[in-house]
């Protein structure tokens, strides 16, 4: 058998385990992380397409910054499962269908003689180019607006996070850090010279046949 | 590899299997003693700066201490805290470990002599590095302690911040490099009008990038003066509280490899990795060599151990402004000068 094909098989089982995990697992953590093992996996399927700069932005971008945040925010949060399943099987019905009805467009629209999925291939890169070349000469030429438009809505979405929780408290004891910086010792501890004073001597410990100093 | 499959008539990709793992036991073997005597060093160095001589009983001069302390954290029993996640607990100092030995897949030391010499090499090590706060994370978690948990809360936030500066400042290598192959990027360190000197590489010219660079890198290692993750004098351990024995070593590895791998790939990066700092017309000392590289190396790796020795610990609000109001606009506002410097007739690329 061949190798890519072996390997093929292997991350696509492990992929499809853990993407069943995800909505299975009781513990939202371990949901999470089923989660970033199925990106992984995805990683290494894009890998296997030769897409090298994909697969590995996909493992930076989602595994490394944004499934992490999402770790942070599922860690605080208490959710329990259990008490969301309880209502499986009366939601099932309404949910199942729309699936179906999603289901059967996509197949619709990816099988018509208009989508041409065959012609939407890039340029297969040969060996020595990098698919990050590829990748950037189509970005910068053919699809340069579009690129440009999602970059604006990241910003869009970005400023409005901000927006929303950006908020200034009434007892908030904020210092400025430049005046923290820009604080000498002069400003804090005053040296005051003065004549050393001779120790005085206990009554007692004068009074001891040890003479006296 | 010939000879696996010539002599030993081997199937070829069996053959390329064993190779590859010889080549892997031919990297990581190195770097575990490298990792072993750098705790010695680390102990060593801070020792006599601080006046002291550090250990000398085990062997001549302590040469012998990391194999004693390794036999004894081997030896004690392993706990485990009866609210644990157990297998989350036992999988997350393995989660640390991984990445930081993974990155070295695509590490140069000569060209040629790399255990993969991929196009996207630096984003690999970029990949890998950052998975490596999973294992952190999930020790805090999975502990079921207060102490472990805000631990890991902590590297969580500051390893995101820090990573953000870190890749700013490898922009910048990747636009004047014109490269994601590490290979490559030492090689266009050894052109330019330079003359493979010093003056080549790209440590002068993106000086601002190397800075933020290293320091984005100890904090990414959860090195003192950014060791918020462990402050021990606040949290214990952080996320280490609750481990003992070889689980806890796990995570002490993978700290000591981590900064190896930082250093690598600074001096790979900014320092010209193993092109001489003398011009390539002098003989002998202008000749290239991954001796140079280990130099680099080791003295990126002295500068960690001078750091824990010299800085007290940033408070967190502190570290958090140092990442995000000064270290990305730095970069930032570098990566557009270089940007147009290039566009100029001065162009040194």
């Amino acid at each position: 058998m061949d190798l890519s094909l072996a390997i093929f098989y292997v991350f696509a089982v492990v992929l499809v385990f853990a993407a069943f995990r995800v909505i299975t697992a009781k513990n939202p953590v371990h949901a999470v992380l089923y989660l970033v093992l199925s990106f992984f996996n995805s990683a290494v399927l894009w890998m296997l397409m030769k897409a090298e700069f994909l697969a590995v932005s996909l493992i930076v971008i989602y595994v490394g910054a944004v499934m992490v945040l999402f770790l942070f925010v599922v860690m605080m949060l208490d959710i329990n499962f259990e008490a969301l399943r309880k209502s499986f099987w009366k939601f099932l019905p309404v949910a199942g269908t729309v699936a179906g009805i999603m289901l059967v467009e996509m197949v619709l629209i990816l099988t018509h003689r208009y989508a041409k999925i065959d012609a939407a291939r890039i340029v297969e890169p040969s060996f020595n180019t990098a698919s990050a070349e590829v990748l950037g000469k189509l970005i910068y030429t053919q699809y340069f607006l579009p690129f440009q438009l999602a970059a604006v809505l990241l910003l869009v979405g970005m400023v409005a996070a901000i927006a929303l929780t950006l908020r200034k408290r009434k007892n908030t004891k904020y210092l400025n850090p430049g005046d923290q910086i820009k604080v000498k010792r002069e400003d804090r501890v005053r040296i005051v010279k003065m004549q050393s004073e001779p120790r005085i001597v206990a009554d007692d410990a004068a009074a001891d046949d040890k003479p006296a100093a | 590899m010939e000879f696996l499959q010539n002599s030993l008539h081997l199937d070829p990709n069996i053959a390329f299997l064993i190779w590859t793992l010889l080549k892997i036991v031919l990297i990581v073997a190195p770097i575990m003693g490298a990792v072993a005597y750098l705790t010695l060093a680390e102990r060593k160095v801070i020792g006599y700066m601080q006046i002291r001589i550090g250990p000398n009983r085990v062997g001549p001069f302590g040469l012998l201490q990391p194999i004693a302390d390794g036999v004894k954290l081997l030896l004690k029993e392993i706990i485990a805290p009866s609210a644990a996640d157990k297998k989350l607990f036992f999988m997350a100092p393995v989660m640390v470990l991984i990445p930081a030995l993974a990155a070295w897949a695509v590490v140069p030391f000569y060209p040629g002599y790399v255990l993969a010499d991929v196009n996207v090499g630096l984003l690999y090590v970029m990949a890998i590095t950052s998975m490596g706060v999973y294992g952190v994370i999930l020790a805090g978690w999975a502990s079921n302690s207060k102490y472990a948990f805000l631990g890991g809360m902590r590297a969580a936030a500051q390893v995101i911040s820090y990573e953000l500066a870190m890749g700013f400042a490898l922009v910048g290598v990747i636009m004047v490099s014109g490269s994601l192959n590490l290979t490559q990027i030492v090689a266009q360190q050894g052109a330019g009008i330079g003359g493979g000197s010093i003056l080549s590489w790209n440590l002068i010219p993106l000086l601002p990038l190397f800075i933020v660079y290293f320091i984005a890198g100890v904090a990414e290692t959860n090195r003192a003066p950014f060791d918020v993750t462990e402050g021990e004098s606040e949290i214990v351990a952080g996320h280490m509280v609750e481990y003992s024995g070889m689980s806890f070593a796990l995570f002490f590895l993978a700290e000591y490899a981590n900064m190896i791998l930082i250093s690598a790939m600074a001096s790979i990066m900014f320092l010209g990795g193993w092109l001489s700092p003398f011009p390539a017309s002098w003989p002998v000392l202008g000749a290239a060599s991954p001796l140079w590289w280990v130099l680099k190396v080791a003295f990126l790796l002295f500068c960690f151990l001078w750091f824990r020795a010299t800085f007290p610990r940033y408070r967190y609000d502190q570290l958090m402004r140092l990442g995000w109001k000064i270290f990305i606009p730095v970069t930032l506002v570098w990566i557009i000068v270089v940007a147009a410097w290039m566009q100029t007739p001065w162009s040194i690329w």
